[in-house]
């Protein structure tokens, strides 16, 4: 897939963070988010591998080797940063006191189940935080391409994948949607880059409620 | 107690076959390099139960123990980032425990606290809490975890002091300061020995009534 869906994705889920809030962004879709977010955004972004207060990629010729994300990438620190040992960062996770996390998946159920760990049978052997940051963080939204790179559905009626944890999601990002889950209901809410119902409808095999806000719609 | 100051090989002698050993690092960022090579080169201890984050990286860090077929099991978030280590699982060659990131720095927070186990909601449901015992907690699912201990622990500090006090730097911080306490035996590699009284004894992270031996770093 060229990168472009992607970097849409992860423009709008940019457009869900609040100045003020403190944020987790996992690997892959939701390392792109920073690109989105202006330099006065006012969020504020936590890796769990121990800083508050990540800043932009550095220079090639700027890099601390013991500065990375938790995607294992240099990164700087703003003004204001502090770091922490793991206990402490999964405390913060955990304890509800970090406010959203942002994550790839490999499916998102109708109910709002995630699955993004394991694929049987194939070689994932890492959770890495992925469960502590679904149930823990106050919001959880979900940055994904609507079908895998072999054309199944990824917003499903149930996870057919190992669980990372249920009920845990409250917005998918797709390039086609975003959906919201709202009352144990899914939403389709808003329609992106002149996708259409149909369209969604067609890769999306989880029942959805259509409640397009009123702004985003045609 | 007062840390001794030795060589790698040396402390990396108190290791024993059959014994459970853990190593600081996220990644190869804060894992004690030295003491790994020393393990690797001068040890023929085997058998061993590796708690760290990860196993390395291929040919790297703990990837090397792995490659000469020292490691009978592996306690990781995220084997994922060795290829050969997933490998080595499939293959039958060595045990895998996976954990999630934030339960496993805290079941090794316990282990060095006293604590005999925690309830989280993390995995709750999921694989990796099948087989343990749960409890519903306020409302909310949660699975008891048991405390880590290790026979050794190999940690990475950028500063000591002779007494074994340790500071940590940036992101290098993450399960060092956490595996210092857990085990029978905690062996510290330093990028600077210092003085007694150069560390401000606010910035002690580590203080030294948990290392036994203190080694440069090369």
């Amino acid at each position: 897939m060229s990168p472009e869906p992607k970097a849409r994705i992860a423009a709008r889920a940019a457009q869900e963070l609040c100045p003020g809030e403190v944020v987790n962004l996992g690997i892959g879709i939701p390392n792109l988010i920073p690109e989105f977010l202006g330099p006065d955004s006012g969020v504020v972004l936590h890796t769990e591998n121990g800083l508050l207060g990540v800043g932009p990629r550095p220079d090639d010729g700027d890099l601390d080797p013991d500065l990375i994300d938790a995607a294992k990438q240099p990164i700087t620190a703003l003004p204001g940063a502090a770091y922490f040992d793991s206990a402490s960062s999964f405390a913060m996770i955990r304890g509800g006191h970090v406010d959203v996390a942002v994550l790839g998946a490999l499916e998102v159920s109708a109910a709002g189940d995630i699955a993004n760990w394991a694929v049987p049978g194939k070689d994932v052997l890492g959770v890495g935080g992925a469960m502590d940051l679904v149930v823990g963080a106050r919001r959880v939204i979900v940055t994904m391409t609507a079908t895998s790179s072999r054309g199944q559905p990824k917003v499903v009626a149930e996870c057919t994948y190992p669980l990372t944890a249920a009920g845990a999601a409250d917005v998918v990002v797709t390039e086609l949607c975003v959906f919201r889950l709202v009352d144990g209901e899914l939403r389709l809410t808003e329609l992106l880059d002149g996708a259409t119902v149909d369209d969604v409808t067609a890769v999306t095999t989880a029942p959805f409620v259509v409640t397009l806000e009123e702004s985003h719609v045609g | 107690m007062t840390a001794t100051l030795t060589t790698a090989a040396e402390a990396v002698s108190a290791i024993r076959s059959g014994d459970t050993v853990m190593v600081g690092g996220f990644g190869l960022v804060g894992a004690p390099l030295t003491l790994i090579d020393a393990l690797v080169e001068e040890s023929d201890a085997s058998d061993l139960t590796i708690v760290s984050n990860n196993i390395g990286e291929p040919g790297r860090g703990l990837g090397k123990l792995l490659r000469q077929g020292r490691i009978r099991r592996g306690i990781s978030s995220y084997f994922t980032s060795n290829p050969e280590a997933v490998a080595a699982v499939n293959a039958g060659e060595i045990e895998a425990t996976l954990v999630p990131q934030g339960t496993f720095a805290e079941a090794i927070r316990a282990g060095g606290a006293g604590i005999g186990g925690f309830f989280t909601p993390v995995g709750a449901g999921t694989q990796l809490a099948e087989g343990k015992e749960e409890r519903v907690i306020g409302g909310v699912r949660h699975v008891l975890e048991g405390p880590i201990h290790a026979d050794v622990a190999l940690v990475y500090a950028a500063r000591a002091d002779t007494l074994g006090n340790l500071w940590y730097r940036r992101t290098a911080r993450n399960f060092n300061p956490l595996m210092a306490t857990a085990a029978g035996v905690t062996i510290a590699e330093a990028g600077e020995i210092l003085d007694v009284g150069e560390l401000e004894p606010e910035s002690v992270v580590t203080p030294h009534l948990y290392v036994d031996h203190l080694v440069a770093a090369a």
